[in-house]
């Protein structure tokens, strides 16, 4: 590792070091929040075996009252702790495939919307506009009452919402690389359009679309979460927010029901943030 | 016509398409239920032949073709009609209209506390840069974004109403309403207001803490800063008059683009604490899946925000001369 002598942005010198992701207390908290949420995810099967829907105990039992059942259980005597790890599954994977969609999405329509200009920036800039001013929420609500509520349906609804973000940026990126002087030599050189766009616009919008895939992640998150809490979690899975919204009914009584599915999914938000604004700080640096 | 005239002409006729657009969306969300408007009523009233299922067809005018049928919807839109529910038994628009002063008493109040308590710690963020103050502050608006708003509003419940018991947890009004004129039922209205003003706030307050305190960094260092200085005005009046103005601008676009996350999480919070506005209606309609419901309280908060996005432009540009208008 080379030691940097000036405090140019990390985007300048060539790749990311190690130092300067450790340097950066975001960074490194919310890396280590995320790397708690994956490992509870990908080890769920081997700490708690079975299916977390079981009932193991006697119902709403408190958390800290049986050494074998430390987050107690919930209404129906399902064990809290192994019903709040699997859960994390299916954020996480809503999380990322909706997150996947739309930067697929946003990367497609920002590249040809900003390369191209015209009429096809026009349109595409219209459509972006309609889907960014309808309530995201509400419309991903109507999405999975048509299509049915899967893991499936609901990260496409979630995933179609955010899709004008990620365009945007990646057109003003393309606008940007296509006036430049190297590309008009490469055009007459006979080098494709889609050549140009892979080789040229794809890499220097790397740096904005992972940190605005942080923030995204984040954001789909919170909107599984809340699409679960409103009922239109998949049944078939345990998640979060289904979690705290049947956890409701005995608030009064056994708020912890909703307290630690809520604060898990405040975590692994928050982990996503943190990412996002460490990423930020890294290749935007501005004056503190 | 002067240019501004001209200007607000062209925004205004910028919007149609958009709301066109809008419509579409709808009419083609509404045809894509599995099962339209007679099914369901053929359904829930235990089955109908299938010559019962033509004439109920025709009443409702589902028999004509798809194009007609959308040229009827957007008529109907045009009348302020957006069609009927079922469950409620009641047309669409009167049952919004009767819960929409709810929500905008709801929103308006959790936009007060938003401005009046974010723009304040984004003052005080900015002009202590660098100490924990600032950073503590920082922390918070972090936080305040990732936060999931329902779980907020629950554990409130749990701390002000079912620990504390200052405050009450659900509903507009007490039950049967408390004895004593407008005043008592306005203050048992307010305490109602509260706990779910504060939590809607938290989103929007975290992004006015932050643009603030940009804003009046950015400013505070400006020529017009150090010679209002030097003409020995005091500091505060400085910020209010001269800083806070610039953060002004930006406050207003970033409040007309958020308004779409504001009405999402309208529906979350007042589903939590029973609030009877716009938001739990649509609660109500995704229980019951009634699409129409659905499909029209959408349609009517989306238009809502393109309409209250164009005042909010037309406001932006009479605001600052710098905006071009030609």
């Amino acid at each position: 590792m080379t030691i940097s002598l000036t405090n140019a942005p990390a985007a300048t010198r060539s790749g990311l070091r190690l130092n300067d992701i450790l340097r950066s207390r975001p960074l490194v908290v919310g890396l280590a929040l995320l790397a708690a949420a994956l490992f509870c995810a990908l080890s769920a099967d081997l700490l708690f075996p079975g299916d977390p829907r079981d009932m193991v105990g006697r119902a709403n039992l408190w958390p800290g009252k049986d050494p074998a059942l430390p987050l107690g259980t919930d209404m129906m005597g399902r064990d809290m702790l192994a019903a709040l790890v699997h859960s994390s599954r299916s954020s996480l994977l809503v999380g990322f495939m909706a997150t996947t969609l739309s930067i697929l999405l946003g990367v497609v329509a920002g590249s040809l919307a900003g390369y191209f200009g015209g009429w096809t920036d026009d349109v595409l800039m219209r459509i972006c506009e309609l889907f960014q001013i309808m309530p995201s929420l509400l419309f991903a609500i109507i999405l999975v009452v048509i299509i049915g509520p899967t893991v499936w349906s609901i990260s496409f609804a979630i995933g179609i919402t955010s899709w004008p973000q990620v365009a945007r940026l990646v057109r003003a990126e393309a606008m940007r690389v296509s006036q430049l002087d190297f590309v008009h030599a490469a055009m007459t050189m006979g080098m494709g359009h889609g050549r140009i766009i892979v080789k040229h616009v794809l890499p220097n919008s790397l740096a904005p679309v992972m940190v605005t895939a942080s923030i995204l992640i984040a954001h789909a998150i919170l909107s599984d979460a809340s699409l679960s809490f409103l009922g239109l979690g998949d049944p078939g899975t345990m998640s979060w927010g289904t979690m705290v919204g049947t956890g409701r009914p005995l608030l009064r009584t056994a708020w912890y029901m909703t307290a630690l599915p809520g604060g898990a999914i405040f975590l692994t938000v928050m982990a996503f943030m943190l990412i996002g604004n460490g990423l930020n700080d890294l290749f935007n640096p501005r004056l503190k | 016509m002067t240019p501004l005239q001209r200007y607000i002409g062209r925004r205004i006729l910028q919007s149609i398409p958009l709301c066109f657009g809008i419509i579409l969306v709808s009419f083609a969300l509404l045809k894509l239920t599995p099962g339209d408007l007679v099914d369901v009523m053929a359904g829930e009233s235990g089955g109908a032949t299938a010559e019962y299922i033509e004439e109920l067809r025709a009443a409702y005018g589902l028999d004509v073709p798809v194009h007609v049928q959308f040229a009827r919807y957007v008529w109907g839109v045009l009348q302020f009609d957006l069609g009927y529910s079922f469950r409620q038994s009641m047309p669409v628009s009167d049952l919004i209209l009767e819960r929409l002063p709810a929500t905008i008493l709801l929103s308006v109040s959790a936009l007060i506390i938003a401005l009046a308590v974010g723009v304040t710690l984004g003052v005080f963020a900015a002009r202590r840069r660098g100490t924990w103050i600032d950073e503590g502050i920082s922390v918070l608006s972090t936080i305040g974004f990732a936060i999931p708003l329902f779980w907020v509003g629950l554990m409130f419940i749990v701390i002000f109403s079912i620990n504390l018991r200052w405050l009450p947890s659900s509903g507009m009004a007490s039950v049967g309403g408390p004895a004593g004129g407008w005043l008592v039922q306005a203050v048992d209205v307010l305490r109602h207001l509260v706990l779910p003003a504060l939590t809607l706030s938290l989103f929007y307050l975290s992004i006015y803490v932050r643009l603030t305190r940009s804003a009046v960094l950015e400013v505070q260092e400006l020529d017009f800063v150090r010679t209002a200085r030097a003409k020995g005005l005091r500091e505060w009046r400085i910020v209010v008059r001269h800083v806070l103005r610039n953060a002004l601008l930006p406050i207003v676009t970033i409040t007309g683009l958020q308004l779409g996350s504001v009405f999402s999480g309208t529906i979350v919070i007042e589903t939590v604490f029973g609030w009877p506005g716009i938001g739990r209606l649509a609660n109500d309609a995704v229980m019951s899946r009634d699409l129409q419901l659905l499909l029209g309280v959408f349609l009517f908060s989306t238009l809502m925000v393109v309409l209250i996005n164009l005042l909010v432009d037309l406001v932006y540009v009479t605001l600052d001369p710098r905006v071009e208008r030609a």
